[in-house]
């Protein structure tokens, strides 16, 4: 294939890898900006939010696009109550201790993993595409529901923007992320909204699944890559940047993609990941953080 | 008592240390004396204790549980034949964690805590050379069914022995006058960038260029991938064949991807149904498969030749004619690779009574039985067909199918002789001491 | 005051190392076989806990020094034919030069952007282990031949295939690391470190080179963990891309948490600790995860500070 549709189609890869991966880190970096907790768990509930979706979608039957919609309303909800019991239950007992909070997401990822494995079988189950349609181009084809997902992604991450800029929720969270005490005195209930963040993430991350599903399958061990890459991009967006996170998805997205043109794959994927590092070594609070305060 | 050796210097302390503890034995025996006695009559019905490594959890936990069911049945099937010498078998099975690591430390629990008589594994060959060292160490009888080329290499040591599946180099030297003579001459491969892609690409090339044909491309995948389709301009277009052998659940994604790249005018396919075990082949995704062509170490599907004792084990190990589970068709086996189970399981059956084994100092002897063994004939006991054993390379080679993937079904369409997967030996097992 | 502990602490650390020793004849067989391998995963801990317990760096790749040991040994062994001590010896200098390097780069960077630093760089490497598996076999590893891993000492030769010999050389390993965090910790470096941890800016308005310290912890930390890597491929004589994976890297962390961060003894502690959970609890049921996920948050609910934590904060205030 010559080079300019290659990448062309490397382009559209890395867009798609960009769009699920913000979404994901999203979630992630609410958490991390919020609670200031590193939830190793994240990966764990994006691959719960898979396997519900593969149940909802068996269940209801009919055309595709009617299971796959119940399961885009459905996981995330599902997901969120059980991130929001696990907060109530162990994170606020362990006051957000951030290496206790470690532990303690590491035993909730082994817990989720072997009711997965126990309640859903260790295979890999695909959900079918609400749709499938192939588009043709005069060099490759490819999958119209590559597309569709980057298109939702795109909408859901607005929508997230909206929420937390222009409505009180969002207000409540911006504000106990700047400065919790201040927060606190102007009697925010913080334990609430600690809550109601992870919830919000973890439900995130389902979303992000149940759009994945249809690509890739829900299996029991598909978090922990998922998880590594939305971590990377936290991080390089600049902790507590919105706007850094979302970017920094699609840079990371992008440069994985495009770099793969030029190399082999194994290659390409350590350059790729060495690149990014540097980003980071370079430039410590990452693309668009503020210096550390 | 278990006589688990140690060379050289070293002997002098264990040996002590052993000693005292056979003395604490005796006097256990002494001061319990009838119960000493009858122990020592019943010896003849004692169980024997085979230790099973098994992928309970991790990567490989889909074809643990089938490994885990097929041994159930044959073990429930030699029991009911009387058992291996008149003694009966109990399997005890410890979960590998699909880790090397804890491969090795669960054979070593095995013959130090458990007290099994042989050990007999597992799938995926990371965990068979993680656990290679300490069977040899231990001087304990390791039967191993993965497929992989470590054992024939001779890379290995003498007490793993490998005689119910073929090994990938054979699998994959058999199969190429086949795929030269009817899909094409000009092949792409991809296959994953570690141990196990690199045997098929090392040893497919040789075989393709033997026939006339040539490996044009070659692919290789990170295995930390989940998304393939930005590697698909790679392959050229004057690619005939692609041959693919992916592992992992990643592989539904790389063929609905391959679909939505080429559509339907793409190069012929050849895979390795490794990728697929344990996948229905009717699954959303999979339509592109259609036409395209599987190597099958054992027929998924019932097939309408299909001899009766292949019936039979079929339904000992509880399949249906599509290769699912009895009880959920859902839930499909790993048909093409679980058979190895069964059949080693009747080979240790067969080494430990030609050894006249009677425990743990007859060791040695088994493998030496086994060494001894230079072929199966197909039947119940081996279902997948005949097999040639190699004594020197403790390697077996048998008959490989390949089959064209029709109404979402698998339909064996050529099956190999044993002589298109031999190649020159590499290892003689047999020149290292016990 | 600090010399009034030391008979203590010294009573302490050698009396374990008495005990270890005397359960080579002790312990059944099994077990003396999974102490051998947990005292070399010790020392990994150990390497971990200097960086993490004592100068407050957060590694997530730490298993990269773990590979670099394993390699170091494993590959000099295998193919250049190297004896087994020299091979330990390219071990230790391997972890050495990438914690060196590493510590240049990944030192520019704090708190979580510097554990994401070493994470990317573990991925790096793990990658490479792949990249490269013509020579290392990748996932599927190498096997060391027993005759290859043997020790001449002048007079003898030390065979680690015998399991007493095995376990023997494992506790020497385990108690110089041991001894090594015993002085570093007691030692003006140690405290130096510590006084990072708590108030980096005012080591450094008092002058301290703050650069210089976190990198020779880096170093200390890389060493002893491709110790522990390098003595995991002689002993066990295999070496595979999986002790490279991120597993190997969350599992020291997870380990010196349990155990206790920056206690010398919450290693050893916590890796037996671990072990046995897994070992125990996957006798009796296939779902073990689910108990050690169980086990795991009622131990941080109850001793946030790890075992040997906990036991400091509360009885034993003179535990270094």
């Amino acid at each position: 294939m010559s080079f300019g549709p290659h990448l062309l189609l490397a382009t559209l890869e890395g867009l798609v890898t960009s769009a699920v991966l913000a979404l994901m880190a999203l979630g992630l970096s609410l958490v991390f900006g919020v609670m200031r907790v590193v939830n190793v768990a994240h990966g764990e509930f994006f691959m719960l939010g898979a396997v519900v979706a593969w149940w909802v979608a068996s269940i209801v039957g009919g055309h595709p696009a009617v299971g796959f919609l119940a399961a885009l309303v459905v996981s995330p909800l599902v997901v969120a109550a059980v991130a929001f019991a696990a907060e109530r239950l162990v994170l606020r007992r362990l006051s957000y201790e951030p290496e206790a909070t470690i532990v303690a997401t590491i035993g909730l990822l082994y817990i989720i993993q072997q009711l997965a494995l126990t309640f859903y079988g260790p295979e890999a189950r695909p959900v079918e595409a609400p749709f499938s349609i192939r588009v043709t181009l005069p060099w490759f084809g490819y999958s119209g529901y590559k597309l569709f997902v980057i298109a939702v992604a795109a909408l859901l991450v607005v929508a997230t923007w909206l929420m937390l800029t222009r409505t009180r929720a969002g207000l409540l969270m911006r504000a106990t992320q700047y400065d919790r005490e201040t927060a606190q005195a102007f009697a925010i209930p913080v334990d609430r909204v600690y809550a109601g963040v992870f919830a919000l993430g973890a439900g995130l991350a389902a979303i992000a699944a149940v759009l994945i599903v249809p690509i890739q399958q829900a299996h029991y061990l598909m978090g922990l890559d998922p998880l590594l890459l939305s971590f990377i991009v936290v991080i390089i967006g600049g902790l507590g940047s919105l706007r850094g996170t979302v970017l920094a998805a699609v840079l990371i997205g992008l440069s994985d993609g495009i770099i793969s043109v030029f190399f082999s794959p194994t290659l390409a994927k350590m350059l790729a990941t060495l690149l990014v590092a540097l980003v980071l070594v370079f430039r410590p609070q990452g693309l668009f953080g503020t210096a550390p305060r | 008592m278990t006589d688990i050796g140690s060379k050289g210097a070293r002997r002098a302390g264990g040996l002590t240390r052993r000693g005292a503890l056979k003395g604490m034995g005796a006097a256990a025996g002494l001061a319990l004396g009838p119960g000493f006695v009858r122990y020592a009559q019943a010896q003849s019905s004692e169980p024997i204790r085979i230790g099973f490594q098994a992928h309970r959890t991790g990567i490989g936990a889909a074809y643990g549980r089938w490994y885990e069911r097929v041994t159930e049945a044959a073990v429930a099937r030699i029991n009911e034949e009387g058992g291996i010498n008149g003694r009966p078998v109990e399997i005890v099975v410890e979960d590998d964690g699909t880790d090397p690591a804890r491969g090795a430390e669960v054979v070593e629990k095995f013959a130090n805590q458990h007290k099994t008589d042989i050990v007999y594994g597992t799938l995926f060959s990371h965990v068979v050379t993680g656990s290679a060292p300490a069977a040899g160490e231990l001087k304990m009888p390791y039967y191993v069914v993965s497929e992989g080329y470590h054992v024939a290499s001779g890379r290995l040591n003498r007490w793993v022995v490998q005689p119910g599946i073929t090994d990938v180099r054979s699998q994959v030297t058999s199969v190429a006058p086949w795929i030269s003579g009817n899909l094409g001459k000009k092949v792409t491969m991809i296959y994953p960038d570690y141990a196990f892609g690199h045997d098929h690409r090392d040893f497919f090339e040789p075989a393709i260029a033997a026939q006339g044909g040539e490996v044009i491309a070659k692919v290789p995948i990170p295995p930390t991938e989940s998304s393939f389709t930005r590697y698909f301009p790679q392959i050229p277009s004057e690619t005939e064949v692609i041959y693919h052998v992916m592992v992992g659940p990643a592989v539904l994604t790389f063929v609905k991807e391959m679909g939505d790249f080429f559509g339907s005018g793409g190069p012929a396919l050849f895979g390795f149904i490794d990728s697929l075990e344990a996948v229905a082949l009717s699954s959303p995704g999979l339509e592109f498969l259609e036409g395209s062509h599987f190597w099958e170490g054992m027929a998924r599907y019932a097939q309408p030749d299909m001899p009766d004792y292949e019936r039979a084990y079929r339904e000992a190990v509880g399949i249906d004619d599509s290769g699912a589970s009895l009880d959920d068709p859902k839930d499909v086996s790993t048909a093409a690779h679980m058979f190895g189970c069964w059949e080693t399981l009747y080979v240790i059956k067969a080494a430990m009574e030609m050894a006249d084994y009677k425990g743990p100092d007859d060791r040695a002897k088994v493998i030496e039985a086994t060494e001894a063994m230079s072929g199966f004939d197909a039947g119940i006991n081996h279902p997948q067909g005949a097999k040639r054993f190699n004594g020197k390379l403790h390697q077996c080679f048998g008959h490989q199918n390949i089959s064209l993937v029709e109404n979402s079904a698998l339909k064996v369409v050529h099956r190999t002789s044993i002589e298109d997967g031999l190649y020159e030996p590499e290892a003689d097992y047999t020149a290292q001491p016990f | 005051m600090r010399t009034d502990g030391l008979a203590r602490i010294v009573a302490l650390h050698l009396g374990l190392v008495l005990l270890l020793l005397a359960l080579n004849w002790l312990l059944p067989e099994y077990h003396r076989g999974v102490f051998s391998r947990i005292l070399v995963l010790a020392v990994f801990a150990m390497g971990y806990n200097v960086m993490f317990g004592y100068t407050g760096l957060l590694s997530l790749g730490h298993a990269m020094f773990f590979a670099a040991g394993l390699y170091g040994a494993g590959l000099t062994v295998y193919h250049l034919g190297w004896p087994a001590p020299a091979g330990f010896a390219a071990g230790l200098a391997a972890g050495l030069a990438l914690a060196l390097a590493v510590g240049v780069l990944a030192l520019r960077t704090t708190g979580v952007a510097f554990m994401i630093v070493t994470l990317m760089f573990a991925q790096v490497i793990y990658l490479l282990t792949l990249y490269f598996t013509t020579y290392t076999r990748g996932e599927e590893g190498l096997v060391l031949a027993p005759e290859d891993r043997f020790i001449a000492l002048p007079g003898a030769v030390l065979d680690p295939t015998d399991p007493s010999t095995r376990y023997l050389l494992a506790l020497a390993l385990f108690a110089a690391a041991l001894a090594a965090t015993v002085a570093i910790v007691r030692a003006p470096f140690g405290r130096t470190l510590v006084a990072i941890r708590e108030n980096e800016e005012r080591m450094r308005m008092l002058g301290y080179d703050v650069f210089a310290n976190k990198l020779a912890a880096v170093a200390v930390s890389g060493v002893l963990c491709a110790a522990a890597g390098a003595a995991y491929a002689l002993l066990f004589g295999y070496v595979g891309a999986g002790f490279a994976s991120i597993q190997y890297s969350i599992l020291p962390l997870l380990w010196v948490l349990l155990g206790g961060a920056a206690t010398t003894l919450g290693p050893i502690v916590g890796t037996l600790a671990m072990f046995y959970v897994v070992d125990v609890t996957s006798g009796y049921t296939s779902a073990y995860l689910l108990v050690v996920g169980l086990a795991l948050i009622l131990l941080i609910l109850y001793f946030p500070r790890g075992l040997v934590g906990t036991l400091r904060e509360r009885w034993l205030p003179w535990l270094p």
